[in-house]
């Protein structure tokens, strides 16, 4: 009879040291994500630079930009052209005025993929220009090699 | 007697199964929504649309002129940085900055000097990255030293 209870006991198995590794893996992923992801795009490789850091004070008012390989230009998920960027950037021009606040706030954030062809990033800068815009950033991905 | 043992075991293990259930659950949304997060910044261009400014231009104020030359394919064919041919050497683009501008501490802000970069249509974006980090400043060690912060883009080509 003792011997068929401890072998109950080996079937049971201790959970504690899995569980422990589990809630070790679920706290280290849950520290590292990032919900911010929202800038990014799958379409965009960016270029890299060694003379870039991020940011330490966020940019106060930004209009992201993404320019893919084709030259197509994704706005708060609306694809755009060249011709067609102006009404986009129309509707958040009008946002930043209907916030109080001076076009010289906001800045263009240009993601640009690494293969586009630099007169479609400046198109893109020259519509954005048209519409009073001056600031713009040139997204970069940092290089520590 | 044996009636009570059973009981009191069945109360002291506590089934595990359904919490286990749930942490994998958890474990496996974030294994799938991990993403590297690439560190990402920016290079700073004020570029004012062109006409704006009604104040006279020094002629001693005239921004350094980099112009790049693209084949077919967007593959960079040669620079040259106010007329002197750099080939596509971004390290010569470097020191002939470093020439020009002097050895003088960067001025911050409004007064430094400026460049405009002149590039063909179809030359790809990275190039122009590789050039505005070229003449923007170097790493020194850690420490970045910078060169020229005003940087604008010429009318661009078609």
């Amino acid at each position: 009879m003792r011997v068929e209870s401890k072998k109950v006991d080996l079937a049971e198995g201790d959970l504690t040291p899995m569980i422990d590794m589990v809630f070790q893996l679920i706290a280290f992923f849950m520290v590292l994500i990032n919900f911010a992801q929202t800038e990014s795009n799958d379409r965009v490789k960016l270029p890299s630079s060694q003379l870039v850091k991020p940011p330490e004070v966020p940019l106060e008012f930004p209009i992201i930009l993404h320019v893919a390989k084709d030259g197509e230009i994704i706005l708060g998920g609306d694809d755009y052209t060249a011709e067609t960027l102006r009404v986009g950037l129309q509707k958040e021009v009008a946002v930043i005025k209907a916030q109080g606040k001076t076009l010289e706030d906001a800045s263009v954030v240009i993601r640009a993929h690494k293969d586009t062809a630099a007169g479609d990033v400046q198109e893109v800068i020259r519509v954005a220009q048209e519409q009073e815009l001056q600031n713009f950033a040139l997204r970069v991905k940092e290089d520590n090699s | 007697m044996k009636i009570r043992n059973r009981e009191e075991a069945q109360k002291g293990g506590l089934n595990m199964t359904s919490m286990i259930d749930i942490v994998f659950l958890l474990l496996v949304f974030f294994v799938m929504t991990f993403k590297i997060v690439e560190l990402e910044g920016d290079f700073s261009v004020r570029m004012p649309l062109a006409g704006t400014d009604s104040i006279p231009m020094d002629p001693t104020d005239l921004p350094l002129k980099l112009r790049l030359r693209a084949d077919e394919n967007g593959k960079l064919t040669s620079m040259s940085l106010n007329e002197i041919n750099l080939g596509t050497d971004f390290d010569k683009l470097r020191a002939n900055v470093v020439q020009l501008i002097g050895d003088t501490a960067p001025v911050e802000g409004e007064d430094g000097p400026e460049i405009e970069i002149d590039t063909d249509y179809n030359l790809r974006y990275e190039y122009v990255i590789r050039s505005i980090t070229a003449v923007s400043g170097f790493k020194d060690g850690n420490e970045v030293v910078k060169l020229i912060e005003k940087i604008k883009f010429a009318k661009p080509r078609r």
